[in-house]
């Protein structure tokens, strides 16, 4: 959780780097885990901008389960949260959000993250039942996940163990990681959109892919 | 080498956050997405308030609404309001996300453009 700064591959002269003027394409993976899991470190491994703070601030009637109050109806409540950017192409930039995963936080879910590609949640192997909630959420949800064990030195357990722990369906990948590490953390990445190619691949009504002239063009280099 | 938590902006009073956004609480459309990119169309003139020159001069180039909110140090939804009044003007125009609907999955040309564009860092 301490430095990321290490990376220096941009050098963000006046502190702010601009996207290219054709970029006109955005798409967000949320990255959720629960207090010091590794969010903001990951994040900031991978992102091409030193990661950004902002807040969202909500006044909602019901917000959460912790509400403790009938009376306070104008409560609102500011959430910090982290994101990064990664430039994919001339046209189009991902975002990356890191999200708190405690309960009262996830009111912020429906309003800043819908249209989202997947996510990751990110397991502390210290305290894995803060991610119980997340990975409830998300399977109700419906919005495809993966799951990366933040390694904080030598695992106790097995990754089966961990499976296990978590209740993970069969299907949904568990990867081990190194938030610090900008390739492990861009390999859990290219792990997420794998496993929602895999996912769009067997929703996906057969077609002959020879049918889409489009498919192969786009991706020409 | 953390980064100075920001979380007490919104507290420095509902007050400061009225004024910036003369009284009003809610963006008057639902234009704005978090990953919407904003382009100024046209540079600040004198006389404007004060952030909406700002998101001018920042939004030379494409700039998400995080990244707006971010540096003029506001909340997303009283950013959302000041972007609302210069979409308004006509002077930003916004690049919609592409969204992904609820409950399904990413188009797998969308998935093949981001699965080159990660293995490429």
């Amino acid at each position: 959780m301490d430095s990321n700064g290490s990376d220096g591959s941009v050098a963000a002269a006046g502190g702010r780097t601009a996207l290219r003027s054709t970029a006109d394409r955005a798409w967000k993976i949320v990255v959720v885990g629960g207090f010091g899991a590794g969010k903001t470190t990951m994040v900031g491994s991978v992102s091409e901008i030193r990661p950004l703070t902002t807040e969202e601030v909500m006044t909602r009637a019901g917000v959460g389960i912790d509400d403790r109050s009938a009376v306070a109806q104008k409560r609102s409540t500011t959430v910090a949260f982290d994101f990064g950017r990664i430039t994919l192409s001339e046209e189009s930039v991902l975002y990356l959000f890191g999200a708190p995963g405690q309960q009262r936080f996830w009111f912020l879910w429906d309003r800043l993250f819908r249209g989202a590609l997947g996510a990751v949640v990110l397991v502390d192997p210290r305290r894995l039942a803060d991610s119980w909630y997340a990975i409830d959420r998300l399977e109700q949800h419906g919005l495809p996940f993966v799951v990366a064990r933040n390694n904080f030195g030598d695992p106790a357990h097995t990754l089966d163990q961990v499976r296990e722990a978590l209740d993970l369906a069969p299907g949904v990948p568990l990867l081990d990681c190194d938030a610090r590490d900008r390739e492990s953390s861009k390999q859990v990445l290219i792990g997420l959109v794998r496993h929602l190619t895999e996912l769009a691949v067997a929703a996906a009504p057969a077609v002959d892919p020879a049918a889409d002239p489009t498919a192969d063009l786009e991706n020409a280099p | 080498m953390s980064r100075p938590p920001r979380q007490h902006r919104a507290e420095e009073g509902p007050d400061r956050l009225y004024t910036v956004t003369r009284g009003r609480s809610r963006a008057a459309t639902d234009a704005f997405d978090v990953v919407t990119l904003i382009v100024a169309e046209q540079a600040p003139v004198p006389g404007m308030q004060s952030e909406h020159a700002q998101i001018l001069r920042l939004c030379e180039s494409p700039t998400a609404v995080v990244e707006v909110a971010a540096e003029l140090r506001l909340p997303i939804s009283v950013v959302k309001i000041l972007l609302g009044d210069l979409l308004e003007a006509g002077q930003i125009t916004a690049r919609h996300p592409r969204f992904v609907p609820q409950a399904a999955l990413p188009d797998l040309d969308t998935l093949k453009q981001v699965l080159h564009g990660l293995e490429r860092l």
